[in-house]
């Protein structure tokens, strides 16, 4: 596959705040690329980098095989989205999307062609006489992904496009995007703080902290086999367990004070005996029981249970530690009772404590 | 009251509810109204004087009751005000100072908005190297009185050749403009959500054509504050018209002031009040026909700083 996008060493600093540290990441095309972290992470800054709305300090930036590292914004072959919508409000929908095309210079015919397919589209047609304040979160938001749509570019770029939009809204646009990616097949680049946009429409995850990508990969992949211990605090909600303890017996068994669990079927490099680790274990990988088994379970105090409608969310008092356990909802858990937590090594990850980094 | 609501329970649903209402005359009313109808006599009377003397003739305002209306009304101040009242030689009266202000004022209002809101669109979304200091000194422009300037520019219009024409009056206006219409269109395009100004970016629209089709017909309202704010401003001038035109190029502000304080012959108190309110109507004029505008507008630019 050819890259649509690439950036190499990209480096962007604000006077002596270092923004984007010597960046790099390349985007197939057609891939659908979510950029999450925290706010302040630099996601939004590196967005607006690749369109040309800031310039870079150092580094390259190639779209479609071209240098775009210093061209306007109009001619990287990209077509963006804000979060605020941005339309123009003094002109009609028909206006806001013809806009760059009419700066283009595209012939009229050829302008109508294109509205008439984004409006088919995006279903806008009987908006196009409309100004945006007589049109509903919803619709600006489709005439904004409208906007960037007419311009036949290569590349979309997503900044927060659903943040501005109520729960159920959101899910339905973000369903819309996901299926026009599928029919357009454009390359996505999508700037979110929402772990759940970013696990159902991203075909690879970057998550961000500190203007440094933290990890790039699939959905699965980040949700699985996090690569250090900020991606596997991040992603998921109820957020994963985290036991802080040692590995032991040449990093056979995992030892914190009196408990001992076997890393038997642990995926992943060679553990070896240290003295500071961390055992992460998501609430979705643990199975409550009643009975210990040696090596596999952790005993663990019932505290709190939270009905969530389709499952409950228990918390537990467990090696010194609160953890959550996700269970079925028709097994409600009265505060006190003793309990046993089942590990699935398979699907547990190791972190080195001073390092951070998944072993 | 408690038997007859018991007694007629179906009335309940039309009877009077909420609170109850105050009546006109309470003692609150007497004292705001009061207040606000003094005052606002105070300020009219001068305005009644002067319409009531500038429908007199002299005879009658001799008598010397300045406050009665005009027993006999006569128009004769009017016209002798606007082209017959005499300043040293010309005795075309004040008409010729109203097209001479006229010309001034266009010139002066167009360039010194067009310039001001550039300068404050570049300063909000083209920030350069040094833009915030080069803000300050120009606000800083803004506190330095006139009267410091006045010989320094006297120097720069004589050695750029336009002392005593009228397109060195205009470079005045448009330059001791600038300072606080940068700062109101500044203020008013920072309110304006930054993610626009980049979408226009991403369509392809330049430096230009940002301003000209995206912001400014965003700004109506801030373009009536500067028209109004300019155009009261410099109609009112009265140094900067008498410094750096020619006799013959005298906005009417100075050719009143001429009529007015002419020494010889009878004092014409008549005329002189109608020619006063003639000069005084541009700008009332101007605040009467965009009042909701101004306010809406002035309100705007204010929220940021």
């Amino acid at each position: 596959m050819t890259n649509s996008i690439e950036v190499k060493d990209l480096t962007l600093n604000f006077g002596a705040v270092s923004v984007l540290k010597n960046m790099n990441l390349n985007v197939a095309e057609g891939e659908f690329v979510v950029l999450l972290g925290p706010s302040g992470c630099g996601k939004s800054t590196l967005l607006n980098c690749l369109a040309g709305l800031l310039e870079i300090t150092d580094g390259q930036i190639f779209i479609k095989g071209q240098n775009v590292t210093w061209a306007e914004p109009s001619a990287r072959g990209i077509g963006m989205v804000f979060q605020s919508y941005a339309l123009y409000p003094q002109m009609t929908v028909r206006g806001n999307l013809t806009f760059g095309l009419k700066n283009a210079r595209v012939p009229r015919d050829q302008i109508e062609a294109k509205v008439a397919r984004a409006a088919e589209i995006l279903q806008i047609g009987p908006l196009l006489d409309r100004k945006p304040a007589a049109l509903s979160g919803g619709q600006r938001q489709r005439v904004a992904i409208g906007r960037a749509l007419v311009r036949d570019v290569d590349v979309f770029l997503f900044d927060e496009p659903l943040s501005n939009l109520d729960a159920k809204l959101r899910s339905e646009l973000r369903v819309e995007i996901k299926r026009l990616h599928a029919q357009l097949k454009n390359t996505m680049v999508y700037v979110t703080h929402d772990q759940i946009e970013a696990l159902t429409l991203a075909d690879r995850i970057a998550v961000m902290r500190g203007g440094i990508i933290q990890q790039l990969a699939a959905p699965q992949e980040i949700y699985n086999r996090p690569a250090n211990l900020f991606v596997a605090g991040f992603i998921g909600s109820p957020s994963m367990n985290f036991l802080h303890g040692a590995t032991v017996d040449g990093g056979r068994a995992f030892r914190l004070g009196d408990l001992s669990l076997s890393l038997e079927g642990y995926e992943g490099g060679t553990v070896g005996s240290r003295d500071t680790v961390i055992l992460g274990l998501r609430p979705e990988h643990l199975v409550v029981q009643d009975q210990a088994e040696p090596g596999v379970t952790i005993p663990a105090m019932v505290e709190l249970d939270e009905p969530m409608g389709a499952d409950s969310l228990v918390w537990l008092k467990a090696a010194g530690t609160q953890m959550s356990v996700r269970v079925p909802v028709e097994r409600r858990m009265a505060p006190g009772t003793q309990v046993h937590l089942k590990v699935d090594m398979a699907k547990a990850s190791l972190f080195d404590a001073k390092s951070e980094a998944r072993i | 009251m408690a038997d007859a609501a018991l007694n007629a329970p179906a009335r309940s649903m039309t009877e009077a509810r909420g609170t109850k209402p105050k009546r006109a005359l309470s003692g609150r009313n007497i004292m705001i109204y009061g207040t606000l109808i003094m005052f606002s006599l105070y300020y009219l009377l001068p305005l009644w004087v002067m319409v009531m003397t500038s429908l007199k003739g002299m005879p009658e305002i001799r008598m010397g009751n300045i406050f009665s209306p005009p027993v006999e009304i006569t128009f004769e101040p009017w016209v002798k005000a606007w082209s017959q009242a005499c300043t040293g030689l010309n005795c075309d009266g004040l008409s010729r100072g109203f097209w001479n202000s006229v010309q001034i004022l266009i010139p002066s209002v167009i360039l010194s908005i067009v310039v001001a809101s550039v300068n404050g669109y570049a300063l909000t979304f083209w920030k350069f190297k040094g833009s915030d200091i080069f803000f300050t000194i120009l606000i800083f422009g803004a506190f330095i009185p006139y009267q410091v300037m006045l010989y320094p520019i006297v120097i720069l219009l004589r050695e750029m050749g336009l002392y005593g024409s009228l397109w060195g009056l205009v470079l005045v206006h448009t330059i001791f403009g600038m300072p606080i219409l940068t700062l109101l269109f500044r203020n008013y395009f920072s309110t304006i959500p930054e993610e626009l100004f980049k979408a226009a970016r991403v369509d392809g629209a330049g430096f230009w054509a940002i301003y000209a089709k995206i912001l400014m017909p965003m700004s109506l309202p801030i373009f009536v504050v500067a028209i109004i704010l300019q155009v009261t401003g410099i109609w009112n001038d009265f140094l900067f018209g008498v410094v750096y035109t020619r006799p013959e190029m005298y906005p009417m502000t100075v050719q009143l002031n001429n009529i007015v304080n002419s020494v010889q012959g009878v004092k014409e108190y008549n005329v002189n009040m109608a020619a006063t309110l003639l000069t005084g109507l541009v700008p009332l004029f101007i605040y009467f026909i965009s009042g909701k505008l101004f306010v809406r507008g002035i309100a705007a630019g204010a929220v940021k700083g």
